[in-house]
């Protein structure tokens, strides 16, 4: 179901979601929610797209909270597509999220699309340092480094999904939000960052381990 | 209707309503020309608001279509844009600017013809716009985007006639229901307009005409003589597989007797082997050819230029041929692979000769020997001059969709006159006003139940008019219209090595498991994995491949060749020994299929449990039964992985052995509404509708190669929308498209009157001689489910081992 490993003596479960569990602190990552994006996309006057990415990430990162139990939640960076983003977010949308918030520690650590929201509750972070590991959005090369940012994607005959990409240093997150391209996981980007031995875990139905090259 | 000739008189003076200019007239006469009467009659006609012209390919009738132009022109003709024509093929335009050139500079005519496509320079197209040209000719994709300018009605102005050339071929796709909302368009810009439809033989002239136009005239030319036809001797064809290699001596030697041969494939892979295979033996150097789309133009225009300059001797050419270029020195067309469509065979066979009333020639040449009993099948119907066809349906909506934001680029329109103007259109007369303006809402906000924001509008209503709301979203508009949809492909390559071998679809891709076999390019290649957006393979030359590369189009049998196949199985065949001793052989190992039951075979293959059905039902019914058995199958834990669907069969197989399968009538029907929604087919036709009707952009090569693609799959479009707005107009367009297009559960209702209850099971301990054509057909369809789960978790344990990761 889920894929469980350590990162420099932290144990980790990647979630078949996309969000990363982290049970020793009780903190739930997510990254690259991208809310609003169809909002911005319309905003500009480019296409229509059915306007409810929003709450279909929403409904996800609720079932993950409510299977967990997370005390601690770290949003690791674009979590809206853009500052306006916030501003327009539908008000049942809006609502929603403050009671995922209620009764928890949650951080939003600054992306490159969004520096966090303004409006809403919760601290604002460039990055975080937690039981041993650094969140932060945009990997930097340190050991014990928890990112995002990439959107990596991974194909298994018969699937194509967004996954994680682990290796004995850091772990990349995949794209949490509901409308998100990605980058291939063997894309010479990610290949740089990453161990040659790296895996890259596929999302989806259950957690698939492969090898992030070949 | 008339016949052409009726009391006419013969020889190019008489011209009834209309005089071809004198010099003209003179021309034709040096030339030794006269007029064919159908020819005369179009210049009689030449008043008439809409006229619909058929004739057989070599008829003449392009020229038909300009007489009146040249006729209303005349020796100096004034400024303006007078006759617009159209044709589906960026070719046949620069071919008829060159045919057309000739008797316009011969008789020493003042008339400006210039042709307009894709492939048209920026510095012409700019001055095209500022002053037209007196003949324009084009495709309807530029058509289209000429009407989105600004200026459209002064380009326009003056237009008295326009000539839509092979009309039998765009009427069968949504380019052709495009092209109707844009001549309404055109003739409200240009009251008064006339219309021409150039066809060749069609089933139903009358339903040709009503798409055309209310009123339409229908004139029929001399059908001419019955073509010489027959198969190819050729010793006996492959148990399995396509392509016709076995055949290429004879087809060497046909080719030595005669001037110029077309050899036609039904797919550019196996035109692509052939010509590889042709070439090998060609050992006296006689000059061949190849032509077929996925070739680049520059190639495709050498072979069209030494084919006019009858310098090649054959020509192996796929339906890229099918229409247009008038080569008169063709004198045998060979068929390779079963016509599939006796109407499109005698539009093929058409190509042959193309002197007007001398007969055709030509070839069939049955791939294997399913496929002789289908060519056997054809053959009776073209001496029977049965032709197939199956009634068009209503005007997609989301061409409308694309035709309303198209008409909001150039200029804001009323909603009252654009639903006018388009209930004007044949397929579209039973449009009703709630479905235009669901249309209409969709294009101007999106058309979503979630109201929340005043930004979600594309279009907006100013002053009575409904215009962009930024107009600088013009361009990107401009960028995305037209009803082709490309295949998203991958290129193939060695592994360790760039260069290409070729390109295959990504869904192809997407079946394929390390270690599989395909050919590519005329090798056989052993696939190794994706690198990002390129596939790795190593050539393995010793093994037959296990699974066919798919490109090209694939045409449906028609109901009325597949029933003519099972009465043959019935009724006893006049077949060649071969294909008699391998039915023989079916008959003793299993069954025939019987017109009045229904036969299915489970048998062991390649490590895989098979089931095959054989529903005779053409291939959108039969993959349709996949979906539904599959489906079926994975409630009942027999773990499905895919299915391939031909005209006559489906095959499945997966990983455990089918024993029983009913055909419940209402459980099919009642399961179709549920659970089709979450299917492949229902996600590929939402990507078509999806990109026509502009809700996403196309994905252009550019933005692809940059490896982070701009656009995500629209297979999450489709899930949100069906999860959060079930009832959207987008969905319900699908759903229409897949129902008449690739569900046609109407021949599978029509399959289950015919059998009733009587079905047979048959167990084998090994593929039956009838099921083992399949193992090769291309097209395969992955079932998402427990079996796959098992085999995706199979293939990335042995993956991590490989890597000593585990």
């Amino acid at each position: 179901m889920d894929y469980r490993f350590s990162l420099q003596g932290a144990a980790l479960v990647a979630l078949p979601s996309g969000a990363l569990w982290a049970p020793e602190a009780a903190l739930l990552v997510v990254s690259d929610l991208h809310f609003g994006k169809s909002e911005r996309l319309a905003r500009r006057g480019g296409v229509l797209l059915p306007p409810y990415e929003t709450r279909a990430t929403l409904a996800r990162l609720d079932a993950d909270l409510e299977a967990t139990g997370a005390r601690r939640v770290i949003c690791l960076g674009d979590s809206f597509d853009d500052l306006a983003s916030e501003a327009e977010m539908d008000e049942a949308d809006r609502l929603w999220l403050l009671r995922l918030m209620a009764g928890r520690e949650w951080t939003w650590v600054e992306g490159n699309h969004d520096p966090g929201p303004l409006m809403l509750p919760g601290a604002h972070r460039a990055e975080v340092a937690l039981g041993g590991l650094v969140f932060r959005h945009i990997c930097t090369g340190a050991v014990a480094e928890v990112s995002g940012h990439y959107h990596p994607k991974a194909r298994l005959p018969g699937r194509v999904a967004p996954c994680f990409l682990i290796d004995t240093d850091r772990v990349i997150l995949p794209a949490f939000g509901t409308y998100t391209g990605g980058l291939w996981s063997d894309a010479p980007e990610l290949r740089a960052l990453m161990a040659p031995d790296a895996l890259a875990v596929l999302t989806g139905k259950t957690c698939l381990a492969r090898p992030m090259k070949g | 209707m008339t016949v052409a000739g009726h009391g006419l008189g013969r020889g190019g003076a008489y011209l009834g309503a209309m005089e071809l200019p004198v010099q003209l007239s003179k021309w034709f006469a040096a030339q030794g020309w006269a007029l064919h009467p159908h020819q005369r009659e179009m210049l009689a006609r030449a008043g008439a608001r809409s006229t619909l012209l058929i004739a057989p390919t070599g008829g003449g009738k392009t020229l038909a279509g300009f007489l009146p132009t040249l006729a209303e022109l005349g020796v100096s003709p004034g400024k303006g844009l007078h006759t617009l024509y159209i044709s589906p093929l960026k070719a046949l335009t620069s071919d008829i600017r060159r045919n057309l050139g000739r008797p316009v500079e011969g008789a020493e005519l003042a008339i400006r013809v210039e042709d307009r496509t894709g492939d048209t320079g920026y510095t012409a197209r700019r001055r095209q716009r500022a002053d037209p040209p007196h003949i324009l000719l084009t495709t309807p994709e530029s058509l289209a985007l000429l009407l989105t300018y600004e200026d459209a009605p002064r380009i326009f102005a003056g237009l008295q006639r326009v000539i839509v050339d092979e009309i039998h071929a765009l009427a069968e796709s949504k380019r052709g229901d495009q092209l109707m909302l844009q001549l309404a368009r055109l003739e409200a810009l240009c009251p008064g307009l006339r219309r021409v439809g150039l066809s060749a033989t069609v089933e139903d002239p009358a339903a040709l005409a009503d798409w055309l136009g209310a009123g339409t005239g229908v004139l029929l030319a001399d059908p001419g003589p019955d073509p010489d036809i027959a198969m190819l001797e050729a010793g006996a064809p492959p148990w399995a597989g396509g392509g016709g290699r076995y055949a290429i001596p004879a087809i060497l030697e046909q080719v030595k007797r005669h001037r110029t041969t077309l050899i036609f494939h039904n797919t550019r892979a196996q035109a692509e082997i052939f010509f590889r295979n042709l070439w090998m033996a060609n050992d006296t150097d006689l000059p061949i050819g190849i032509h077929h789309g996925s070739l680049s133009r520059e190639q495709r225009e050498r072979v069209e230029a030494a084919m006019a300059a009858g310098a090649l001797r054959a020509v192996v050419c796929t339906g890229s041929l099918d229409l247009g270029i008038d080569w008169g020195d063709v004198d045998l067309v060979i068929q390779v692979g079963a016509p599939k469509n006796v109407k499109r065979l005698v539009q093929r066979i058409g190509r042959a000769n193309h002197r007007y009333n001398a007969p055709s020639k030509a070839l069939l040449v049955p791939a294997n020997r399913m496929e002789v009993v289908e060519c056997k099948a054809a053959l009776d119907a073209v001496k029977a001059r049965d032709l197939d066809g199956e009634p068009r349906g209503r005007g997609p909506r989301d061409v409308l969709c694309q035709h309303i934001l198209a008409t909001a680029c150039a200029a804001g329109f009323a909603a009252d006159a654009l639903y006018a103007e388009v209930a004007s259109v044949g397929a579209y007369h039973d449009l009703t006003r709630a479905e235009f303006d669901a249309c209409l809402d969709f294009v101007a906000t999106g058309g979503y139940a979630l109201r929340a924001y005043d930004r979600w509008q594309r279009l907006m209503l100013r002053g009575g008019l409904w215009t962009l709301r930024d107009p600088r979203t013009a361009s990107v508009i401009r960028q995305n219209l037209g009803t082709i949809i490309e295949v998203e492909t991958l290129k193939v390559s060695l592994r360790g090595r760039g260069a290409p071998l070729g390109e295959i679809e990504e869904a192809f891709a997407a079946t394929l498991t390390p270690g599989d076999t395909f050919l590519i390019g005329g090798e056989v290649v052993r696939f190794h994995g994706l690198r990002e957006m390129t596939v790795e393979v190593t050539r393995d030359p010793g093994r037959p491949p296990k699974v066919a590369v798919f490109n090209g189009t694939k045409f449906a049998t028609s109901t009325q060749l597949s029933e003519r196949i099972l009465r043959m199985f019935q009724e006893g065949w006049d077949l060649p020994h071969h294909t008699a001793d391998w039915l023989n052989l079916q008959r003793e190992v299993s069954r025939l299929p019987e017109p009045g039951r229904l036969l299915m075979e489970s048998f062991p293959h390649d490590g895989r449990e098979h089931l095959c059905v054989y529903g005779f039902a053409g291939r959108n019914a039969q993959q349709t039964l996949g979906l539904l058995l599959t489906k079926e199958m994975e409630e009942r834990g027999l773990a499905p992985l895919g299915f391939v669907a031909t005209d006559y069969a489906t095959l499945i197989w997966g990983l455990e052995k089918v024993t029983a399968l009913e055909l419940d009538r209402d459980r099919l029907r009642a399961g179709l509404e549920t659970w089709l929604a979450g299917n492949a087919v229902m996600k590929r036709t939402f990507r078509s509708t999806a990109i026509i009707a502009g809700l996403i952009e196309r994905s252009h090569q550019g933005r692809r190669k940059s490896g982070r693609q701009a656009t995500f799959s629209s297979d999450i479009l489709y899930d949100t929308l069906r999860r959060f707005d079930p009832g959207h107009l987008l969905l319900e367009i699908t759903r229409e498209e897949a129902m008449r297009g690739l569900v046609d559960f109407g021949r599978i209702e029509a399959l289950l009157d015919r059998v009733g209850d009587r079905v047979d099971l048959v167990r084998l301990d090994r593929v039956s001689p009838l099921a083992a054509p399949l193992m090769l057909e291309p097209g395969r369809v992955p079932i998402q489910g427990a079996g796959r789960e098992r085999l995706a978790e199979d293939a990335a344990n042995q993956m991590l081992r490989a890597a000593g990761l585990r």
